[in-house]
C-alpha cells in the first residue's frame, strides 16, 4: 500500500499551521489513493501522546514520533529515510516552510528520489501523484512526475487545513539513530523575537516596506501614512533581516501571512517568498521605481515612481479628503 | 582552511524568461550574469579570509553549466577567489536538482573543502534547496538562509531567520552553508581584478574527470519528469500610473482608493 509520509513541524506544544495543511492534502490524496496518510514529528518530552494523536483530526491515520533535536532538518532527514526504508511509503509530502524546503531536499538525495518544490496543486493521475508548480515568476505552471518515490514542497499556504478525520491518530514511537554529520549542528538559541512585537494580522489596512525605501528612517513617512489610513506598518523580510524593522512585522516565506482590505506595498520588489505572504490581499497597491518589479504583476494599483516624493504628498492628501 | 564557493551563471533579470517549448527546459539564451545571491557567498569567503580569525589556504569558485557559465567564474574570481573548478558536459543538460546537487558534490569531493558557501537561492529555477542536496552526498552538516555567520577554527555560530523568529546554531566543520542576502554588502571589482580574472588558474572537467555516474544524471537519470506546461489562471491586469507629474499621480491613487471605499 503505498502511502503518504507528512513531516509536521511543531514548536512549544503545538503543531505548525502548514503542516496541518499538509496532513489534510496528504489525507485527501491518500483517500483518493486508497491508502493512508502518516505523520512524523521530531522532538523531546513535549512531544506528547495527546499532541501527536490530535493529527487524526486532519486525517492522519498514524503518527510516527521520533526522538531528537527540534527546529534542524537533517536529523528529521535521519528519522524520514529510515521510516521509508521499514517501507509503506511512495511519497513524502511538505508543508510549505524554511525546514520543510531543507528536509524534503536531504531527503530527496538520501533517497536518490525525486523532488518538486513551490508546489502549488497536488492531483491524481493514474493512480500516481502529479504536482503542479508555478515557475519563473508565476508566469507558467508545469507538472512534475516521478519515475520512482515522490517529494513534494508545498509553497506556503498552498494546503488547507481541514478538520476532516475521524478521530485520533495512533501514535508509534520509531526508534532512529541520527547520522554522525547530523549531530554536528546544535540549536542554541531557537525561536528568538527581534524588536517589538506589532500586530499586523488584525489590520485591515496594512502599509508595507522593502528594500526601495533606502534606510531605516523610511519606515517613518509609513507610520504616517498608516496612522492616516487608520492601519498598520509592516515589512519584508529584507529590511527585517537588516534590522530596520521588528521581525514580528514581517511578511512572507519566514513570517506572517495576511490578507487586509488594503495592501499597500512601497519598495517593494515583491519576490516569491513576499508574495506567498500577502497575494490574498483583498485589494493590492505598489509604489516602486523599477517598473519591472515582479510585484507589477500582481498588483491592483501600480505606481511607477519615487516613493521618498509620493508617499509624504499621498499622506497629505489622504489627511486632507479625511478632514474634508 | 579551504572554501569552495558554488556560483552559478543566470539570465539576467531585465531578459524576458521563457520556457523552450520543444524540450521544455529553460531557454538559456540570451543576457547572462553571476547569480546576485553568489556575490553574497564569495563575499563571505572573503571576509572570512580577510577576518584573520582563521587562516584561508584558498577559495575556489565551482560552477556546473555550459561552456558560457565560464563567465561567472570570471566575476567570481575577480570579486576574489583564487581559481575556479568548471563542470562542463553534454550528459548533465536537463539535469534536476537532485541530479545537479550529486554531479556538484561529486565534483566537491575532489577538493576536501572545509566550507561550502552558496547563495540561498538563485534566481531562475529557485532552486534554493541545492545545498540540503550537496550536504546529504558531501556527509555534512548544513543551514541556508543564513544572515550571520562566526568562523572559529573548527567552528561555525550561524544565524537565521526560521518559523518562529531568528535561531542560533552551531556547526562543527566541514559544513555546507547558504547564505543570505542580508550576510553583508558584497564589494565590486576592480578594474585591475576583472583584467586579471581570466588569467586565474581553471579546471575544466567533464563529467568522467569529476566521477559522476551519468546514468543518475541528466534529463534521463533526473527522478522527475516535468511538463505538461500551462499558463497560471489569468488574473486581470492592474492599472498602472507612470509618475510624472506627483500632484496628479497622488490624485489619481487618492481616486482609486475612495473609489473602493478604503479612505
Amino acid at each position: 500500500m503505498p502511502g503518504i509520509l507528512v513531516y509536521a513541524l511543531h514548536y512549544e506544544g503545538a503543531i505548525n499551521k502548514n503542516s496541518l495543511g499538509a496532513v489534510s492534502e496528504a489525507a485527501r490524496l491518500a483517500g483518493e489513493l486508497g491508502t493512508e496518510a502518516h505523520a512524523l514529528l521530531m522532538g523531546g518530552d513535549d512531544l506528547t501522546d495527546d499532541l501527536c494523536a490530535s493529527l487524526g483530526r486532519y486525517g492522519a491515520a498514524k503518527v510516527l514520533r521520533a526522538k531528537g533535536p527540534e527546529g534542524l532538518a537533517q536529523p528529521v532527514v535521519d528519522a524520514m529515510a529510515k521510516a521509508v526504508a521499514d517501507g509503506g511509503y511512495d511519497y513524502a509530502l511538505f508543508g510549505g516552510g524554511l525546514l520543510g524546503f531543507e528536509i524534503g531536499a536531504g531527503l530527496a538525495a538520501r533517497l536518490g528520489a525525486g523532488v518538486t518544490m513551490e508546489v502549488t496543486a497536488v492531483n491524481v493521475d493514474g493512480g500516481r501523484l502529479v504536482a503542479e508548480r508555478p515557475i519563473h515568476g508565476d508566469s507558467s505552471i508545469s507538472t512534475s512526475r516521478y519515475k520512482g518515490f515522490g517529494i513534494i514542497i508545498g509553497r506556503l499556504n498552498a494546503f488547507e487545513t481541514q478538520a476532516a478525520g475521524s478521530g485520533a491518530a495512533t501514535v508509534e514511537d520509531l526508534d532512529v539513530e541520527l547520522s554522525e554529520w547530523s549531530t554536528r549542528a546544535t540549536m542554541v538559541k531557537r525561536g528568538e523575537q527581534r524588536g517589538a512585537d506589532v500586530d499586523i494580522e488584525g489590520a485591515d489596512l496594512l502599509v508595507a516596506g522593502g528594500r526601495g525605501l533606502g534606510k531605516a528612517e523610511g519606515f517613518e513617512m509609513l507610520e504616517e501614512l498608516a496612522g492616516t489610513l487608520g492601519g498598520a506598518v509592516a515589512a519584508t523580510r529584507a529590511v527585517v533581516d537588516a534590522g530596520w524593522f521588528p521581525y514580528s512585522a514581517q511578511i512572507g516565506q519566514t513570517g506572517k501571512t495576511v490578507a487586509p482590505k488594503l495592501y499597500l506595498a512601497a519598495g517593494i520588489s515583491g519576490a516569491i517568498q513576499h508574495k506567498v505572504g500577502m497575494q490574498s490581499s483583498e485589494n493590492i497597491v505598489a509604489i516602486n521605481k523599477d517598473a519591472n518589479a515582479p510585484i507589477f504583476e500582481y498588483s491592483d494599483l501600480g505606481v511607477v515612481g519615487d516613493l521618498n516624493k509620493i508617499v509624504p504628498k499621498l499622506n497629505d492628501a489622504i489627511r486632507a479628503k479625511k478632514a474634508g | 582552511m579551504k572554501i569552495c564557493v558554488l556560483v552559478k551563471e543566470v539570465p539576467d533579470a531585465a531578459v524576458e524568461k521563457r520556457i523552450d517549448p520543444s524540450t521544455g527546459r529553460m531557454d538559456r539564451s540570451g543576457e547572462r550574469n553571476l547569480n546576485p545571491y553568489d556575490t553574497h557567498a564569495i563575499e563571505a569567503a572573503m571576509q572570512i579570509k580577510e577576518g584573520g580569525a582563521v587562516e584561508v589556504d584558498e577559495i575556489v569558485a565551482v560552477t556546473m553549466g555550459p561552456a558560457s557559465a565560464v563567465r561567472a567564474l570570471h566575476k567570481a574570481v575577480s570579486l576574489g577567489a583564487d581559481r575556479s573548478v568548471h563542470l562542463s558536459d553534454e550528459a548533465l543538460a536537463g539535469s534536476d536538482v537532485a541530479a545537479t546537487g550529486y554531479a556538484l558534490a561529486q565534483t566537491l569531493e575532489r577538493e576536501s573543502p572545509d566550507l561550502v558557501l552558496l547563495g540561498q537561492q538563485s534566481d531562475d529555477g529557485e532552486c534554493y534547496t541545492i545545498g540540503a542536496v550537496l550536504a546529504d552526498h558531501l556527509r555534512m552538516p548544513s543551514l541556508t538562509q543564513v544572515i550571520k555567520m562566526d568562523v572559529v577554527e573548527g567552528k561555525l555560530t550561524c544565524e537565521r531567520q526560521a518559523e518562529y523568529g531568528y535561531d542560533t546554531v552551531e556547526i562543527r566543520t566541514p559544513a555546507v552553508i547558504s547564505v543570505g542576502d542580508a550576510i553583508n554588502e558584497p564589494r565590486y571589482p576592480s578594474l585591475k581584478a576583472i583584467m586579471g580574472a581570466k588569467k586565474k588558474p581553471l579546471d575544466a572537467l567533464g563529467a568522467g574527470d569529476a566521477g559522476v555516474d551519468t546514468s543518475k544524471v541528466g534529463g534521463e537519470g533526473s527522478q522527475v519528469d516535468c511538463g505538461d506546461f500551462k499558463a497560471p489562471p489569468a488574473k486581470q491586469a492592474g492599472t498602472i500610473i507612470e509618475d510624472e507629474d506627483t500632484n496628479e499621480t497622488v490624485d489619481k491613487i487618492v481616486a482609486w482608493l475612495d473609489e473602493r471605499k478604503l479612505i
